[in-house]
Formats: structure tokens, sequence, C-alpha cells
């Protein structure tokens, strides 16, 4: 158990980034397509953060290495959690924690454009936060436990169960992969008021581990959409690796649909989205239960 | 050589009194004042801490005490009562404030009217020592008593700022060791009619120690804090005049133990007198109200004493409310005052209040994990009185102190705190971490708050759970970054804070870290007894150990990244640069050149949203809605009986 646990979380911690990387790429890749440019090629982003790691690091202060250090360790000790079959609070509440350091980075910068990407960040937090709660609820509704060891010998997929908490996690992911209609807080298309953002006053080696961290973030949400599919049978990690592609495909397309909008229709869309369906779907759930 | 315990409880409860006593004697801020209340107050603390390990230890879950000789503690307790009601009528028509003397009279009078009638239920206990009781004697004993000490020398500091307020800082400290005093009274004894008597002297105290400035504003809210109070005084009064006219009972064990579905009728009113005191909504604007008082009675009153009082009565009645139509709406109240005064806390941005609406919104949890009556919810419940008990008496000494040396206590004003006042800063951070994030104890009981709730099916619970933990991430982050900002070319200013107070802040401070380490086992040998003691039962662990483990590989990494990027040296080869304003720095990172090519100040503010959460538009809302919802317990469930 000891050892399969460890094995589990170093497996993540080699292979998260190369995949984290490639969708990333794919994600850049499917966007130009969209957009009928040609893009870059596929592992572009691997070559982006290998020239930031070359440059010269510019720093504001130095606390601001710490957090960044800090919220890197904590993200992959996160996805670690989740992949080695943790529990799921657990992995949420550690994730909350990541993000934290990361805004207090930010904020430690005393620039405009870290800082309003700091609150704006704690915003983007407030509205997924009690989603990604919701899910870890939603799966120990349906399985009857909180352990993702325990989750992945389910006899039938969650999805059946708990689709409102599935179409609630897909809605907040927009914010949580930082796409389009709510990239608030990093304006990850060009010339935006905002600059960068949270990531404004980050470069060199900073800013390659941010981007690192993040890769290892998409890998964790899309094993957390996988997580709705999985059943004891083999066959279903198929199923669960079709639903993440369609899923990591469905938030390009959005990303590239829709405007930014003010954070108050974010904050409203986000939780009236995460009351009507993962909500009406507790309470179902209950009723039945 | 043993101490019989019963004669350190019965140290503790009378001692406090007579603190009270020497301390009004003595000369105003003289040294020897803050000596006797360094001396007494650390003797008070032995005392406590000696009871609660030896109840601990013991393993015996529940002590009773039946005393044989009650008569002079009986005659004190009803001459104390009149005191008290004599007290309220005289500053009443004093402050004409009129309706106080109402709800006291109506409070009072029947009780005296049962107590010399002789109506009242004799030979029954009169003193409980379980493990309950040590857990709180160990609250009330350490973080009571280092808010005493912190007042003894902020107090000075107090009165050297604020010269318009006449000094009588003795009676304010004189004040709260009879607070500790009352309370000590009120853990230990099992008799509602003692219970009674400590609840109106907290109510009283409270209310002086709000009114302790006399200016307009201090008046009214020590008088809001009066007849709430009291209105929740009367509503116990009528609980325990049911309980021993209509049932034969006169003390609490006896009234959770019973297991009679009618005794639901005195442990509703019970549960209402609780909601006023722990400041839910619709009573919450006491607490808000009592800020204006002096920070050490902000402190106590949010921390170790009052509003704990409310909750350690639920906590008490919890298995009695399991399934019952009391127990849901406690828990609903509970949960929309979670939610609520977290979205209010958003939109303030003076600490002292950030600090109340959270208390508010932490109490609200606790009461809402009591009243689902589930042993995972007892559990959480009790853990969170002792994280919030130490966490929130630590960031209000700070915030005290942060005060005293800026002379403001906005949340805007601490901009780049790290660097004006490190030391304050780095505890202070500590104090917001020990109340929101991960690995710190207030979120592993929000954790098992979860699951209790989870488990019990209370669906809305967990909706208002889910989005109220949003919110209070968003309020507590944002502050947590307004102190993280570094400044250039900002100056240290100059620490004051005395060294009385840090006396009580680093043990504090130490505590939270401490407990961080220690919950496994305060899990296992504070909680589980006290669990057993309500449920007569033995139950699982509600945290199990392979999370534990991972609990503590995150606590420890929290603590090890510092530490680890101080010995690594990470970031001190990096070019510094001023931050990004768009290429129009004016030479640091506080001014920019506009496009008249003038300098102009730079400034950050922290975002509130008033206009969506504000204090005009949720307020007087969330007073009605939780008013509506408490007139509905009171009515179906003791008219009902009726």
């Amino acid at each position: 158990m000891e050892i399969n646990f460890i094995i589990k979380a170093v497996l993540y911690l080699i292979l998260a980034p190369l995949i984290g990387g490639l969708l990333s790429g794919t994600d850049r890749l499917f966007a130009a397509r969209m957009q009928g440019r040609q893009g870059p090629p596929i592992i572009q982003p691997f070559y982006d953060v290998n020239k930031l790691l070359h440059k010269q690091t510019t720093v504001v202060n130095s606390i601001q290495v710490l957090f960044v250090t800090g919220y890197l360790i904590m993200t992959v000790f996160t996805g670690c959690l989740f992949f080695a079959g943790g529990d799921m609070l657990l992995v949420f509440f550690a994730l909350s924690m990541s993000e934290v350091l990361m805004v207090m980075a930010a904020f430690s910068t005393n620039g405009p454009y870290s800082i309003m990407g700091a609150q704006r960040e704690l915003l983007q937090m407030m509205c997924y936060e009690p989603m990604t709660l919701l899910v870890a609820i939603g799966f120990y509704y349906a399985q009857g436990s909180f352990m993702v060891n325990d989750l992945v010998k389910a006899s039938s997929p969650a999805i059946l169960q708990i689709p409102g908490f599935f179409i609630g996690f897909v809605f907040i992911l927009i914010i949580k992969l930082r796409k389009s209609p709510f990239d608030l807080s990093t304006s990850h298309h060009m010339h935006q008021e905002m600059v960068k953002g949270l990531t404004t006053d980050l470069s060199g080696s900073n800013l390659a581990l941010v981007e690192i961290a993040e890769w290892y973030d998409t890998v964790l949400m899309m094993g957390i959409v996988g997580m709705f599919f999985i059943t004891q049978s083999p066959i279903s990690r198929i199923w669960a690796i079709i639903a993440c592609v369609v899923v990591f495909f469905i938030e390009t397309l959005i990303d590239n649909v829709f405007p930014r909008v003010k954070y108050i229709t974010m904050l409203k869309v986000t939780w009236t989205v995460i009351l009507v369906f993962a909500g009406t779907n507790l309470l179902i759930l209950n009723v039945l239960k | 050589m043993t101490i019989p315990i019963i004669d350190v409880v019965n140290f503790l409860i009378l001692f406090p009194f007579i603190m009270a006593v020497i301390i009004g004697l003595l000369k105003q801020t003289s040294r020897l004042r803050s000596a006797v209340i360094m001396i007494g107050g650390f003797t008070i603390m032995a005392a406590a801490i000696y009871v609660a390990v030896s109840v601990i230890a013991s393993g015996d879950t529940s002590q009773f005490v039946y005393l044989t000789e009650t008569h002079l503690p009986d005659k004190f307790v009803i001459a104390g009562e009149i005191f008290l009601m004599c007290l309220v009528c005289f500053l009443s028509i004093k402050y004409k404030k009129y309706y106080a003397i109402l709800f006291s009279l109506a409070g009072t009078i029947p009780v005296l009217w049962m107590d010399l009638t002789g109506r009242v239920v004799e030979g029954n206990t009169h003193i409980r020592i379980d493990t309950f009781a040590a857990v709180m004697y160990l609250i009330v004993g350490i973080v009571g008593i280092l808010i005493c000490i912190y007042a003894s020398g902020y107090m000075k500091d107090y009165h050297n700022h604020h010269t318009d307020v006449q000094d009588r800082s003795n009676y304010f400290l004189a004040l709260m060791f009879v607070f500790l005093g009352a309370m000590f009274g009120l853990i230990s004894s099992d008799s509602l009619g003692w219970i009674y008597f400590f609840w109106e002297i907290t109510s009283v105290c409270s209310f002086l120690m709000i009114g302790y400035t006399r200016t307009q504003e201090a008046v009214d809210n020590s008088f809001r804090a009066l007849w709430m109070n009291l209105l929740g005084g009367c509503g116990f009064a009528a609980g325990l005049m049911i309980c021993n006219m209509a049932f034969g009972i006169s003390n609490l064990s006896q009234v959770t133990d019973m297991g009679e579905a009618a005794l639901i009728v005195p442990a509703t009113l019970f549960a209402f007198a609780a909601l006023t005191k722990s400041a839910q909504f619709p009573f919450s604007r006491w607490l808000l109200g009592a800020m204006v008082a002096p920070t050490p009675s902000s402190a106590l009153l949010h921390s170790a004493t009052m509003v704990k009082i409310g909750v350690y009565m639920l906590i008490r009645l919890s298995p009695l409310m399991k399934g019952t139509l009391t127990g849901v709406m406690i828990t609903v109240i509970g949960g929309f005052t979670f939610f609520a005064a977290s979205l209010l806390a958003i939109t303030v941005s003076d600490g002292k209040k950030v600090l109340a609406y959270s208390t508010i919104s932490n109490l609200g949890l606790i009461t809402a994990c009591a009243g689902t009556g589930t042993q995972e919810g007892v559990w959480a419940a009790v853990m969170l009185v002792l994280f919030h008990a130490v966490s929130k008496s630590l960031l209000f000494q700070t915030v005290g102190d942060i005060e005293n040396c800026m002379h403001s206590r906005d949340i805007e004003d601490m901009h780049g705190l790290i660097i004006k006042l490190p030391r304050l800063a780095f505890i202070m951070i500590i104090g917001i971490c020990g109340m929101f994030m991960a690995p710190f104890g207030m979120l592993v009981s929000k954790w098992a708050a979860l699951k209790s709730f989870v488990d019990s099916g209370s669906v809305w619970l967990v909706l208002f759970l889910v989005f109220g933990s949003g919110s209070t991430l968003f309020y507590w982050a944002k502050w947590l970054g307004k102190i993280c900002t570094v400044i250039h070319q900002s100056f240290e200013l100059e620490d004051i804070t005395p060294r009385s107070e840090l006396v009580s802040i680093f043990p504090l401070t130490s505590l939270i870290i401490i407990m961080c380490f220690a919950f496994p086992w305060m899990s296992g040998h504070m909680v589980q007894p006290i669990l057993d003691e309500a449920y007569h039962a033995n139950i699982p662990d509600v945290i199990g150990g392979s999370d534990v483990i991972i609990m503590m590989i995150m606590v420890a990494m929290v603590f090890m990244i510092p530490i680890g990027s101080r010995i690594l040296s990470i970031g001190k080869n990096s070019k510094m640069t001023m931050s990004y304003v768009a290429g129009v720095n004016a030479g640091d990172d506080r001014h920019y050149i506009d496009s008249f090519g003038k300098e102009r100040a730079l400034y950050m503010s922290n975002w509130y949203m008033e206009e969506y959460f504000g204090e005009k538009k949720l307020l007087w809302p969330c007073i009605w809605v939780a008013a509506v919802l408490v007139a509905v317990m009171l009515i179906i469930v003791v008219g009902g009986a009726i």
C-alpha cells in the first residue's frame, strides 16, 4: 500500500509536466486552427519554459520567490496526493492553499497590475471554491468515500449519479484553466488592460516555475474530470481519457468564442450554475438516499 | 499529596473575584498592579491546568459532585441575582434606557419567586467536572488569563492615546477577572439555577465592559448588548422554571440524559438563550457594537468567554437536539449565519470589524455543528471552539498592538505591514493562517464539519458551508495580501509593544503552531472522551490515520518552505527591479508619472464589493430572515407544547 502510494506519486511527479506541457501546446494549436492560423508546434511550451529558465531573473523583492516556490511545491504535492489515491477533500484544501501562495506572490510585489490580478484571482477562487468542495462531496454521495483509492474501484461510473456536479465542474474549469470569459486575473490573450495580471512582475525562472505549476495543475484537473468516468473495469480508463479530451477541447472552444466578462457577472453566473446544477443534483441524491 | 479537585475548582471560581477586589483597591497603572495581575493570573492558569490535566488523565469521564451544604452558596446566588437586577435598573435609569429594566425584571423576578417560595427541586448534583468542562477550563484558564495579562499593559498605552477617556483601568481589569470567575462557575455548574446566575453575571459584565469609554456610542452599544443578552436570559429563566416546576429537574445533565421527548421545550429555550450569547443572527449586532470598547474586552468576549458560553450550552444540548425540529432550526440558523457573516466580512475594512464578523461566522459554524447532534458534529464543534479561541484572541491582541503603534486598525493602513512592523506582521500572518489555511486547525475542523453535515444529510447546510468557505477565503486572503505587500524604501515603525503584551502574544502564537501538530492527540484525549460522555458510546476516530500523516506532512512543509529558502538563499542572486507600472515609474514603486508629466502617488486598495454585499444592503435582511427562523422555532416547539 505504502509502496504503491509512493510509486504513483513519483509517476505523477515525472509524467505530469510532460502531459501538462503537451496539453498546453495542444491548446495553443487548437486555438490557432480555430482562428485559421498555423499555430506553434505542439512542444512550443517546452521551448518557452526552457528559454525562461535560461533568462536572467529579475525580482521585485525576495519574498516573491519564496511564495512562487511554495506555490509550485504545494501544487505538486496536491497532485501527488490525488494521483496516489488520497482524500479528495484534503486535495482541494491543499489546492486552495497553493493558490493562496500564488496570490501572495502577486500581492507582495506592490505593483498595480499584479495586485489587481491578485484581487481578481481571489475572486475567482471565491467563485470556484464551492464547486471544488462540492465535487468531493458529490463523489462521497455517489460512492461513499472521500478516498480516491476507493473511488476508482467503483462499480458504476460516478457521472450516472452526479451529472449535475460534472456540469458544474466543467463550468468552473473555465476559470481554473484561465479561459476566456473568466480569465480575469491573468489575461492570456494579448493587449489587455491587465498586462499579465497575476504574473506581471514575475520573470525568468520564476515565471517558468509558475508555468510548470500550471501544467501540474492542468493534469490534476483533467484527472478529476476522468474520475467521473472511472470504474473498476479497465475499459473505463479509455472513457475517462476520451472525456478529458472532449472537455479540454470544449474549454478551448469556449475560450475562443466568448469575450471576457465583468467580475460580478462571473460571480453571479458561476454561483448560479453551481447552485442550479450541483445543488439540485445534491438535493435529488439526498432524497434518493 | 493530592489536592481534591473540588477544592481547586472552588478556588478557580472564587479567586478571580478576590483578584477583582484586590485590583480595584490598587493604584491605577502602577507596576504593582501589573505584578499582581501577572502572579494572580498565572496562579489561576496553573490551577485550571491542574484541574484539566487531572480530569483528562483520570479517565473518569464524568465526575458529579453533590454538595450537601448548599445553603450558603444558594443564599449568595439569590443575593447576587438581586444585586445584578438592581445594578441594571440603576444604570438603565441613569442612561434613560428604560427598556433594559423590563428584560432584567422579566428574567430575574420569576426565578427569585421560585427560589424563595421553595419550588426549586432539591437533591440533585450541583457541580459537574467532566472532560468537556476540563477542555473549557483550559480555554478560559489559558486564553482568558493571557488576555488579562495583555490587558494590564494595553490599558496603559490605551490611556496614553485616548486622553479624552477617563482612566478607570482598574475597574476594567477587575471586570475582566469577574468575567473569568463567572466563566469558571458556569462551566463547573450542573445546577441550572447556578448556571443562570453565572449566565447573568457574564451578560452584565460584558455590558459594563462595552460601556467603558462612556461615549454616546459606547453607551448605546452596551445597552444593545445588554437587552439582547437579557432577552436570552429570559429564555433561560423560562427554561429553568419549566424544568424545575414541570419536570422536577434542576440540573443540566438530567435534561440531556433523560431522553424524554417533552424536555425539548426547555432545551429549545436554552438553545434560544445560547443563540443570543453566541451572537448568531438575528442577535449579531451586539457583538459588532462591542468593538467600541478597548481591545482586550473584544479579545475576551470573542475568544475565550462570552460567545463561547453560547456554543458550550449548545454542545451540551446537542445529543438532545438530534433529529428534532429544534436541531434542524439551530443548524439552519447557524449555517445561515456562517454564510451571511462571511459575505458581510468582505465589505468592511475596519480590522476589528472583520474579526467580529469572522467570529460571528465561525460561531455560526459551531452552532450548526452542534445542531446536527451527530457525533462528528460535536467533534467538529469542540475542535472549532478550541482553535477559534486561540487564533481569535491572538488576532485581536495583534490588531490592538498595531493600533497602538500606527494609530489605526484599518486594514487599508496595514498595507506593507511586513516592512513596517515585521514582528507583529508575522504573528498576524500566523493568526490569519490559523483561521483559514489548509494544515491549520480551523480547516481540519471545518473538514470534519463538512463530513458530519454530509452524513446527517443536511443538504442546505452543505451548501451554506461550501459557499461560505469561498467567501471566507476571500476576506482572509485579501487581508493577508495587504500585510504581505512589500513596499520599498518604507521605514520600519517603532514597535512599542510592551513586554507584558508579548508575554501573552508569544505563548498564543506558539499554541497555534503546537496545536497544528497536536491535533491528533487532542482528538484522542480531549475530544473523544467528550463524545463518550455525551453519547455514552465509543465512536471511531473522526479523521483517519493516513489523513493525519498527510496533514502532518503538510504542516511540516508549511514551516519548511520559509526555513529552507533561507538556507538555500533562493532569490538572493536575482537582479532587483521595480514593479511594473507600464513604464511610468517615478523612481520608486509608489509613484508614477501621469499623462501631464506630473508625479502622482500610487496606491492599491483592496476590494470590498460594498455595492453587492454591503452592510447597508445585507445586514438587515439577514437579521429579519434569522428572526423569522427563531420565531418559527419558538412558536412551533414551545408554543406547540402548550
